[in-house]
């Protein structure tokens, strides 16, 4: 049994250690270490190229980190070191962390008290990381083209049924998928997207394609959301109203935030903390005030001015 | 209200299904069995069925996959291997011994004997298949169809396929109805699982991979799914086909026989059941009948027509298919099903237009 991690009375929900994400002889994510509590919204900004979407995909299971850890309500959920081609190729820090030999012992391994901790899953697919709760956007809009706005929704529930093919096709699972309309239908109206449920997703304006594709992650009844750009492409007024939107649907579902936004007024507005990343590396982290006025997060912005 | 409307198209649809049956007995009672027509409407039904198996692969969950062939040949041999009556196992299978099989079983269980099998080794070969993707998986299922076809002629396999030889004498179909019940089963039964939850789970994987396993689609699940269970109905489309037929080799079910189904498909749309299934009636009635006569050295009088000759055909429907294509580049029905709601359109254009007409004329 592991306890729970709490911080400041609030749960600790995801907890990424160490993380490298290498790819040939290019180092996308550098030793990067990050946490998000309960209720939290965590922004992580960077310059472009900076590697936040490769975090994403490596919390996501898109990829596999070359290196690390990553765990959800402290249970492991990814863990990897540098094996086969990868063990002499490998540039990153911390390469014998999270080997078999290291997590056994006592002194070396990550965990100094030598215990293992409950695992679950070590190499995920994307979708049984949807199924533990966490739910994401895509940078650009992956809206599926031939379907209706609510059968966009629909889809978020396929995953949670009880159903199998057989009862799914003789629709002996009609209460269950009742259900899972009628949820997608409260949805939908909550987020002010009824009125055009059966238009083509693909027929919104953008601001609204947006706003469906959160309420799509939404239906996958997430416990933490993990928002790439959510605001790229908007106007003030609309950055305005995604900002409270999503500050809104925190509270009404109790979930937890990590976003990636360069907008830095929507980030320093509603984000309780926030990391930097350049480079692949974690350059600071603290409050929207502490970052404002960290001299390398200016630096990784503005450049720097070297000396001749 | 909108159960209402649900329930009134439930019953338009049983009732039109319910005459098209009547129509097709009828037929049968007055026209010469041997009419073109049945011709065209057996091997119509038969085309349908593989054709809509073959849509829900490549137009509905996006698997460009030409494996088809191959699997109506399992479904084709499986059906014939365990339905030759006893009494003919030693002349059909004379350079084997009669054959190791020696026991029967009754045509519907052949059928659906006939399908696993084909679902089996479709199960089999997506295991490292389904992996690949677009063209990739297009050329290791074209690959996989012709190992099969191979596999299936070789002499150690002689006891169970006859080797290269013709499998004959099991029970074939006389009647249009048994091919328009058994495929009509078929399709409805894909149409359901298409209109499931299982069936937005595979138009979200054409439309998205990424997304759709964001949203907890397991990919290799579902993709090995839609293959086995396309491979399935190819397998009984198989089975009628050799009934149809009354004898089957493997050597019939080539590559060409998958480009022609892809060629229906693609002509139906891809994404659409009732296209597919006009489209092969259409396929199997211009290249069986309608365009015949192209192929006819014809004489008026003494003159001979030019170009009409053997093969002349090919050429013809070639150049109709690239017409097609190019003006309906989403085939004839796009993604579109033919429903009562596209005949009351179709009225509606109608009237619109004569309506018009109407009007400049008392102008």
């Amino acid at each position: 049994m592991s306890a729970n991690t709490v911080q400041n009375g609030k749960r600790n929900v995801l907890r990424v250690e160490n993380v490298t994400m290498q790819f040939g002889g290019v180092i996308a994510v550098n030793n990067l270490s990050l946490e998000v509590n309960e209720g939290e919204i965590v922004a992580l900004i960077g310059p472009n190229g900076a590697g936040k979407t490769t975090t994403f995909n490596c919390i996501t299971g898109v990829y596999e980190p070359t290196n690390g850890e990553i765990s959800f309500y402290d249970q492991v959920i990814v863990r990897n070191h540098p094996t086969g081609k990868m063990k002499k190729l490998y540039a990153g820090e911390n390469k014998d962390l999270y080997t078999r030999a290291a997590l056994r012992s006592p002194e070396k391994g990550a965990h100094g008290d030598g215990k293992r901790r409950s695992v679950k899953v070590l190499r995920p697919t994307p979708d049984q990381i949807t199924k533990l709760g966490i739910a994401r956007t895509f940078q650009n809009i992956r809206l599926f083209k031939s379907m209706t706005v609510f059968e966009n929704v629909l889809i978020a529930k396929h995953v949670r049924a009880r159903q199998n093919i057989f009862t799914a096709t003789f629709r002996l699972n009609y209460q269950e998928e009742k259900r899972a309309r009628e949820e997608c239908l409260a949805l939908l109206e909550e987020q002010g997207l009824l009125p055009m449920k059966d238009d083509l997703a693909t027929s919104l304006p953008y601001g609204l394609q947006r706003r469906l594709e959160i309420s799509r992650a939404l239906a996958t009844n997430p416990k933490l959301l993990l928002l790439d750009e959510p605001a790229a492409g908007m106007n003030p007024q609309e950055t305005q109203e995604l900002a409270d939107f999503i500050v809104h649907i925190k509270n009404k579902y109790n979930l937890t935030v990590l976003l990636i936004e360069h907008h830095m007024d929507l980030v320093m507005r509603i984000s309780d903390r926030i990391y930097v990343q350049d480079f692949g590396k974690l350059i600071a982290h603290g409050t929207p005030a502490e970052v404002q006025n960290n001299q390398r997060v200016i630096d990784a912005y503005l450049g720097v001015v070297e000396d001749a | 209200m909108d159960k209402l409307q649900k329930r009134k198209k439930l019953i338009i649809t049983a009732a039109a299904l319910a005459a098209l049956f009547i129509i097709l007995w009828v037929l049968e009672q007055i026209l010469p069995a041997n009419a073109m027509l049945f011709v065209v409407l057996k091997k119509g039904a038969i085309y349908a069925l593989v054709a809509v198996s073959m849509n829900l692969l490549n137009g509905f969950t996006g698997l460009f996959s030409l494996g088809q062939a191959g699997f109506m040949l399992i479904g084709a041999y499986t059906y014939a291997i365990f339905t030759i009556p006893l009494e003919y196992h030693d002349s059909v299978y004379q350079y084997f011994n009669g054959g190791i099989i020696k026991f029967t079983v009754p045509v519907f269980a052949a059928l659906i004997m006939a399908g696993a099998a084909a679902a089996i080794f479709a199960y089999l070969i997506g295991l490292p298949v389904l992996r690949l993707k677009s063209d990739y998986l297009a050329i290791a299922t074209l690959g996989f169809a012709e190992i099969i076809r191979a596999f299936f002629q070789w002499d150690a396999l002689g006891p169970v396929t006859n080797g290269s030889n013709l499998l004959r004498q099991y029970p074939s179909f006389t009647s249009v109805l048994f091919p328009f019940a058994v495929a009509g089963v078929c399709i409805l039964l894909i149409v359901l699982l298409i209109n499931s939850s299982y069936g937005r789970a595979f138009k979200a994987i054409r439309d998205d991979e990424i997304a759709a396993e964001a949203m907890g689609i397991n990919l290799a699940k579902h993709k090995q799914l839609s293959f086995t269970i396309s491979s399935f109905f190819a397998g009984v489309g198989g089975a009628l086909l050799a009934m149809y037929q009354t004898t089957v080799q493997a050597n019939a079910f080539k590559s060409a026989m998958t480009y022609e189904i892809l060629l229906i498909v693609v002509i139906g749309g891809l994404g659409s059941v009732s296209g597919s299934v006009l489209s092969s009636f259409l396929f199997i009635a211009a290249s069986e009948w309608w365009l015949r006569f192209l192929d006819a050295d014809t004489y008026i009088g003494a003159f001979k027509v030019p170009l009409l000759a053997s093969g002349f055909r090919k050429v013809v429907f070639s150049v109709i298919i690239m017409i097609v294509v190019l003006f309906y580049r989403n085939g004839i029905m796009g993604d579109k099903e033919l429903s009562a709601e596209t005949f009351g359109g179709i009225r509606r254009f109608l009237r619109k237009r004569l309506g018009r007409r109407k009007e400049e004329v008392t102008k």
